[in-house]
């Protein structure tokens, strides 16, 4: 019920936003994606029985699942598989269904079976020690480096270099409004909507803030969490409160168009994630980052058909194209973020610039030369690995999936509850 | 020549049927034209909205729930699970006592289940571990559905709108109790399969699915041939009456729920310490609302509820398998679901009352 209710609502929402969108002003439009999505080249033979299974927790209405999605569609063009050779199981909870759909994967001959959610990831296991010749990859998870199974793997990208990237837009965004006068360089505040206190969600909002922080030196940020990775409506009030409490920018992460939405009803420019919101919000999307998975799809492709093991941890990178941005909306970023972002990606990308540099941040006002982070995630979630070295915290280094759990100054979050 | 004006006699009307006119043979007849009915309407809806041959759609459908022996389990295990909660909710609709709670009342049995693998796992042998999570989830289950019993009772609270909320809040503290036991912030509780009850026969599934039917054989018993049925039965008719004939309806409402709770406690221990041994905010996902249909359709009979239990789960896991089968959208399954639901309840209808059509004019004439 609650579902149609939503959709019915956000129905009547896009309604209301096109009606309400009528431009005096021209309209630039979105410009080029400053780090666009690499095209994939298949320089390898795909055996005539390969079958891939994907497992997700949600369907394409959801924008984190529809990443997926999108990318195995893409991956399944670009490779020219047939339609019999991948297998799609959507809205799979994260319970022992993950371990239903996956058995059921591998008895309709899966060669691997990928899922998409953190909360797969023991299920995978169990599927992974009893079927031993079937490669298991998951997304996001970080037992693998623990489990030390064969055949099961984890996969992130280094998305906090996106968010870095992000981040300096939305600076940027936050400069011009203080040229302009709209705001003062103390009311640079933004606002982040966060899911969980963990730190896949902390080392994004971090990085997030260290991009704006690189070019606008007086922001400050403020995040509200909802304790859910999907839930529109508390998405929407948290973006609500946070505009209410003065933040003049939004950047979220969290997978609905809650917090889009109620940016572009309030006028606010919203640092989206996970794909473009530009065509909902015309007049408030800066510019989105995300996680590309094809490069990652198509490595465990061409790993199983080439006869090559698959890294139990694998992050892909700028250089991996794992990492993407949308183009930048021009009607709404400021003059020059195009340039800007395309300059810095490319010392990211060849470790010139490093988001987690110990110099550019502090911790309770002191700079860190070590931290001991929670790497291995066993039950007591104890710290148990030294990830500072040479003066940056190595994100993704130890494992895959982030372990940035830091909570560095300049950022306040109004509801650790979550 | 102007037709005088009569008695308006309209098109058809409805009449009473006297249940006792209707053999079984016409009732079962009707039943299965409105499941067949359902079926073919919904098959020619996904058909002219997705495209695909009407055949292949029921095909997969099958294939879905029947097509590998892993599924036939699954399956099982999916209509076993539905119907414990169903099995929940039966005796206090029979009292006509309206719980829509059964989601947080499984909910609260299955968080007590798990805090118990999280914090006894090392300290207990099996056995006995296994036993404190069962009377835990019982206990837990019991107090969630006998709050709202004694409001009823004592202060006659609407006990719709009370167990709907209790929902909610057993929902918020199954995430509040992730935010304290998982201190690394993700929300997801490890798999604690060790603790688990044993697996028997070689499958992941055939304890639930044996402790489910033992369970609904029980409930039909005790709902036909006990005398507390029977006083359910009586309160759930009239309260005067039972009040009357000097049954103590305060105490057969608390009893009653205390019944459901120990269902749900029994369910709540299966789906945590039997199938997933982990929790989420959507372990029960839904069945507490879904049950109320199920028990309904069964018109609140625990055996003919396995039945309604296997048509649900068949037409959810049919679903499933369209979605990756043809790339049918959830939601056209759901539509698809709804009709056929609609027209087997519809046909309800037909049995109670008698449309009468107006006889031909001209012969009146």
């Amino acid at each position: 019920m609650k579902k149609y209710l939503a959709l019915l609502l956000s129905v009547l929402m896009l309604f209301s936003l096109a009606a309400c969108g009528g431009a005096d002003e021209e309209v630039k439009g979105m410009s080029e994606s400053p780090l666009p999505a690499v095209k994939l080249v298949k320089d390898y033979e795909i055996k005539d029985d390969f079958k891939i299974g994907y497992i997700c927790l949600h369907d394409e209405k959801s924008t984190y699942d529809k990443n997926f999605l999108d990318a195995a569609n893409e991956v399944t063009t670009a490779l020219g598989l047939k339609k019999e050779q991948v297998i799609i199981k959507t809205n799979i909870p994260e319970g022992k269904e993950c371990y239903d759909a996956a058995v059921d994967l591998v008895d309709q001959g899966c060669d691997i079976v990928f899922a998409n959610s953190f909360g797969h990831e023991d299920f995978m296991i169990q599927a992974a020690k009893k079927y031993p010749n079937v490669q298991f990859c998951h997304a996001t998870g970080t037992k693998a480096h623990t489990e030390g199974l064969a055949n099961y793997h984890n996969a992130f990208a280094s998305i906090y270099e996106g968010r870095y990237l992000a981040g300096v837009a939305a600076g940027l965004k936050l400069n011009e409004m203080i040229k302009d006068g709209k705001i003062t360089k103390e009311q640079a505040k933004m606002g982040y909507v966060g899911a969980f206190t963990y730190a896949e969600v902390v080392s994004g909002y971090t990085s997030f803030y260290l991009g704006a922080k690189s070019v606008c030196p007086s922001v400050t940020m403020e995040v509200q969490f909802t304790g859910s990775w999907y839930d529109a409506v508390e998405e929407q009030n948290a973006a609500e409160a946070l505009i209410a409490r003065k933040c003049v920018l939004i950047s979220q992460h969290a997978d609905s168009m809650g917090a889009p939405g109620a940016c572009e009803a309030a006028g606010v420019p919203n640092v989206s994630y996970n794909g473009a919101t530009y065509e909902d919000c015309p007049e408030t999307f800066i510019v989105s980052s995300r996680i590309n998975w094809a490069p990652y799809y198509n490595y465990i492709i061409k790993c199983w058909n080439t006869g090559e093991a698959i890294k139990a941890d694998w992050c892909g990178g700028i250089a991996e194209g794992s990492v993407v941005l949308t183009g930048v909306n021009l009607d709404v970023a400021a003059e020059g973020t195009y340039d800007k972002l395309v300059e810095l990606k490319d010392k990211l990308s060849k470790g010139e610039l490093n988001v987690f540099d110990t110099a550019n941040f502090t911790v309770g006002d002191k700079k860190l030369d070590s931290y001991v982070a929670n790497v291995d995630d066993d039950a007591n979630f104890a710290a148990d690995t030294e990830v500072i070295a040479n003066g940056i915290f190595e994100e993704s280094k130890y494992r895959s999936a982030p372990y940035f759990d830091l909570r560095i100054d300049g950022i306040t979050l109004l509801n650790e509850k979550f | 020549m102007m037709p005088t004006k009569k008695n308006h006699i309209p098109l058809f009307h409805l009449t009473k049927r006297d249940p006792a006119t209707l053999t079984w043979q016409y009732r079962l007849g009707v039943r299965i034209a409105a499941v067949v009915g359902g079926l073919l309407m919904a098959g020619l809806l996904m058909t002219i909205l997705s495209g695909e041959n009407i055949l292949d759609v029921y095909a997969s459908m099958v294939d879905g729930v029947f097509g590998t022996s892993h599924r036939v389990w699954t399956s099982l295990q999916s209509v076993a699970m539905l119907l414990c909660v169903s099995l929940a909710v039966t005796p206090a609709f029979k009292m006509k006592f309206w719980n829509i709670g059964a989601e947080g009342q499984v909910l609260v049995g299955g968080l007590a289940c798990a805090a118990c693998m999280m914090f006894l796992g090392s300290e207990l042998p099996l056995p006995l571990l296994l036993v404190v999570m069962a009377l835990a989830s019982i206990l837990a289950s019991v107090i969630w559905a006998v709050i709202p019993a004694v409001f009823k009772a004592f202060w006659n609270t609407n006990e719709t709108l009370f167990t709907l909320m209790m929902n909610y809040v057993a929902t918020q503290l199954v995430a509040y109790f992730l935010k304290v036991y998982i201190k690394d912030g993700s929300g997801v509780m490890p798999v604690m399969k060790q603790y688990g009850l044993p697996v028997i026969g070689g499958n992941d599934y055939l304890l639930n699915v044996l402790i489910t039917i033992a369970l609904t054989v029980v409930l039909y018993i005790y709902l036909k041939y006990s005398k507390q049925g029977y006083e359910i039965s009586v309160v759930g008719e009239s309260e005067n009456t039972a009040r009357y004939i000097g049954i103590n309806v305060k105490k057969v409402i608390i009893r009653t729920l205390a019944v459901s709770g120990i269902i749900c406690g029994i369910t709540g221990f299966l789906l945590v310490g039997a199938t997933s041994h982990t929790i989420s905010t959507t372990t029960v996902g839904g069945r507490g609302f879904t049950a109320i249909l199920v028990s309904w359709l069964a018109k609140f009979n625990p055996l003919v509820m396995a039945l309604t239990a296997f048509l649900v789960v068949f037409l959810e896991t049919g679903a499933g398998q369209l979605n990756t089968d043809f790339g049918i959208p959830s939601e056209v399954s759901d539509i698809m679901t709804g009709i056929i639901l609609l027209s087997i309840i519809g046909c309800e209808f037909f049995l109670q009352y008698r449309i009468a059509v107006r006889k031909n004019r001209k012969e009146e004439a």
